[in-house]
C-alpha cells in the first residue's frame, strides 16, 4: 500500500512551565568543592544573634570562618566578641591589611581572633576607602597597638584613638606606603637614604 | 640643692646586647627604668612585598630568613599555609620528618637563646656548652640539605627529598646524649645563685597581660596560660606522639628560663617517638605543578615556632602569585610588651628581659 504521505511532523508546542535551557554550571573540581563547604562556627551565631545588623556578610574558605563588619562597628563587634562567654575571643592573634585597589573601598582590615579557652577562631574584616580613618582597637586588645603602626606605615590607613600612630617598620621621614599596590617593587631612586 | 631629672639614652642598634639591630629609647630615672621604647626596622627588607611577586613555591626562602634561627617552622608554617589553601594533602612519611627537623630546629633555637642569653647576663660558659650541642644538630641539618641555618628543605606537598644514610642513626646519636646536656646547663644555672638574683622577678607580666598583649609561646606559657598550638590544632604529625606542654605561674624570667629548658626536653621526646614511628612511603604529594594556581580565597594558618605563635595569612586571588602574603611575626608581637615587663626596673634589668622576649630581628621586623 501506498504510504500516505505523512502530515509534517510538527514538534509539539513546548508545554508553558518549560525554561529555557540553561548552560550546565560548570563542576567544581572536587578539592576546590571540599574547600568551599560550608562550616559551622558557634562564635558567628553568636555574633548575629547578639548584634544583627552588623553582620554584612560571612564566608567561610578551607573551614575558616570569616565575617565582614561595617566599620562604624569594629570596637563594638570586637568588645562584644572580647567580653561574651559564648565566643571569649581573648587574643587578637594578629591584625593586617590588604589592598583591593579596584574597590571603591581599596583597604581590608582583617582581625584574626582566636579564643583560649574555647579553642575557635573567627576572621572579621571591615572595609576602608583611602583616606578614610578608622577606630583603633587597642581600647580591646593591647596587641593592635603595633600591629596598627605596621598597617599606618605600609599602607596608610589612619586609626583614631591610638596612642601613638607613626611609622614603625620604615624610618619617620619616609613618604609613601609600599604595601599599596600601585608602589613599585624596586621602590623610587630618589627616596633611598643617602649616608651623609 | 638637688634636683633630679629624668635622663634619655639610647641603647643600640649596634648593641652586642640587643640580639639584632634593635634600638631601645631608655628613659631613666637615676638607674630605674621609667619607660623603654623600641624602635625598630632596621632589618625591614619588605619581604611582604616580595612575597606578592614571586609564585607560590619561590616564596619559602624567604620566610626562612624571617626568623633565621629557627627557619624549619616557619618553611613548614608558609607550606602548610599554601596546602592548606590548595587542598593538598601530605603524605605520612613527610608529616613525619617535617615534625623531627621542626623539633630539632626548635632545639637549636633555644640552644642559641640560652647561650647568648647567659652570655647577656654574664655566664660566658653556658655559651660554648649550648653551641657544641648546637652543631651536631646544624651538621644533621647539612647532610640532609646542604644548609646549616637557612635550611629550606620543605617543599610544598612534603619535603626535599628522602633522608641521606645515616641520618636517622645521628639524629639517635644525639638525642641519647642530649639529656645529659641538658643536666649540665642545669648544673651550671638554675640553682646559681648569681643567676637567681638576675632572672628572679625580673620581667614580670601576668597571664592577663600577657594575653591582652598578643603575647604566645614560652612567654605565655611562663605565665601560666598553657597554649600550644601543637596540641589545640596540631599539624604535621604532632597529633600521633605525646608530649607535655611546660608551663610556670611566675611569670617572670627564671619562669621563661625553666619553661624553655623542658621545652628542649619534651623536643628531644617527641623526636625519638616520631623516629620510632616513622613510616615508609612517599615523601611529597603528587601531581603537583610548579606554577601553582590555589583558587580564590584566603587562609590563616598559625604554627608553633621556637619564639611563639608565627602565623601565615595568605590571599589567593587564583593567579600564579599570592595576592597578599602576611607574616604574623611573634618577636614583633611579643617586643611590644617591653615597656610593661620592663617598668619599675634597672637598666641592667633590661638586657635580661631583652633576652628572655628571645627576639630576632629578623622575624620582628620581616
Amino acid at each position: 500500500m501506498a504510504d500516505t504521505p505523512e502530515t509534517p511532523q510538527v514538534p509539539p508546542e513546548p508545554p508553558a512551565s518549560a525554561k529555557p535551557p540553561v548552560p550546565a554550571k560548570p563542576k567544581l573540581d572536587p578539592v576546590e568543592e571540599k574547600l568551599r563547604r560550608p562550616v559551622e562556627s558557634p562564635a558567628l551565631e553568636a555574633l548575629k544573634s547578639a548584634l544583627p545588623d552588623a553582620v554584612i556578610e560571612s564566608g567561610c574558605y578551607a573551614g575558616e570562618v570569616s565575617v565582614l563588619v561595617p566599620k562604624e562597628r569594629i570596637v563594638e563587634v570586637l568588645r562584644f566578641l572580647h567580653d561574651d562567654p559564648r565566643t571569649a575571643f581573648d587574643l587578637l592573634a594578629d591584625q593586617t591589611a590588604a589592598d583591593y585597589p579596584k574597590r571603591d573601598k581599596r583597604f581590608d582590615i582583617v582581625y584574626h581572633l582566636y579564643s583560649i579557652p574555647r579553642n575557635h577562631r573567627l576572621r572579621v574584616r571591615v572595609r576602608v576607602g583611602d583616606g578614610e580613618a578608622l577606630a583603633s582597637a587597642t581600647a580591646v586588645y593591647h596587641a593592635a597597638d603595633w600591629h596598627e603602626r605596621e598597617i599606618f606605615d605600609l599602607f596608610g590607613v589612619t586609626f583614631e584613638g591610638h596612642p601613638e600612630l607613626k611609622r614603625i617598620l620604615l624610618p619617620d621621614e619616609w613618604e609613601g606606603h609600599p604595601l599599596r599596590k600601585e608602589y613599585p617593587l624596586e621602590g623610587f631612586p630618589e627616596q633611598h637614604m643617602r649616608l651623609r | 640643692m638637688f634636683r633630679t631629672e629624668m635622663m634619655e639614652i639610647n641603647m643600640g642598634p649596634q648593641h652586642p646586647s640587643t640580639h639584632g639591630v634593635l634600638r631601645l629609647a631608655l628613659t631613666l630615672d637615676g638607674e630605674t627604668i621609667v619607660e623603654v621604647k623600641p624602635i625598630i626596622g632596621y632589618l625591614h627588607r619588605g619581604v611582604e612585598k616580595l612575597a606578592e611577586h614571586k609564585i607560590y613555591v619561590m616564596v619559602p626562602p624567604l620566610c626562612d630568613r624571617l626568623d633565621y634561627v629557627g627557619s624549619a617552622s616557619q618553611n613548614l608554617g608558609y607550606l602548610q599555609a599554601v596546602e592548606k589553601l590548595a587542598g593538598i594533602e601530605v603524605p605520612e612519611r613527610a608529616r613525619y620528618i617535617r615534625t623531627i627537623i621542626a623539633e630539632l630546629n626548635r632545639i637549636s633555637s633555644h640552644l642559641v637563646w640560652l647561650g647568648t642569653h647567659a652570655l647577656d647576663i654574664g655566664a660566658m660558659t653556658v655559651f660554648f656548652y649550648c653551641f657544641r650541642e648546637r652543631e651536631m644538630i646544624l651538621d644533621l641539618f647539612e647532610a640532609f640539605c646542604g644548609a646549616r641555618l637557612t635550611t629550606n628543605m620543605f617543599r610544598v606537598g612534603g619535603i626535599l627529598e628522602d633522608l641521606p644514610p645515616g641520618w636517622i642513626e645521628g639524629t639517635r646519636r644525639f638525642i641519647d646524649l642530649f639529656p645529659g646536656r641538658i643536666k649540665e646547663y642545669e648544673g651550671l644555672l638554675s640553682a646559681n645563685r648569681i643567676w637567681l638574683e638576675r632572672t628572679k622577678g625580673v620581667g614580670y607580666i601576668s597571664a592577663e597581660e600577657a594575653v591582652n598583649w598578643g603575647m604566645t609561646g614560652p612567654m605565655l606559657r611562663a605565665s601560666g596560660v598553657g597554649y600550644d598550638v601543637r596540641k589545640t590544632e596540631p599539624y604535621a604529625a604532632y597529633d600521633q606522639v605525646e608530649f607535655d606542654i611546660p608551663t610556670e605561674k611566675a611569670g617572670d624570667t627564671y619562669a621563661r628560663y625553666l619553661v624553655r629548658l623542658e621545652e628542649m626536653r619534651q623536643s628531644e621526646r617527641i623526636i625519638r617517638q616520631a623516629l620510632d614511628k616513622l613510616p615508609g612511603g612517599e615523601i611529597r604529594a603528587p601531581k603537583l605543578k610548579t606554577r601553582m594556581k590555589p583558587p580564590a580565597g584566603e587562609v590563616y594558618h598559625e604554627v608553633e615556632g621556637p619564639r611563639g605563635v608565627q602565623g601565615f595569612y595568605l590571599v589567593s586571588d587564583g593567579g600564579e602569585t599570592p595576592y597578599r602574603c602576611h607574616f604574623r611575626a611573634p618577636s614583633f608581637v611579643n617586643l611590644a610588651a617591653i615597656g610593661v615587663m620592663s617598668r619599675g626596673g634597672l637598666v641592667a634589668d633590661i638586657v635580661a628581659v631583652i633576652g628572655t622576649i628571645d627576639i630576632v630581628l629578623g622575624d620582628c621586623d620581616r
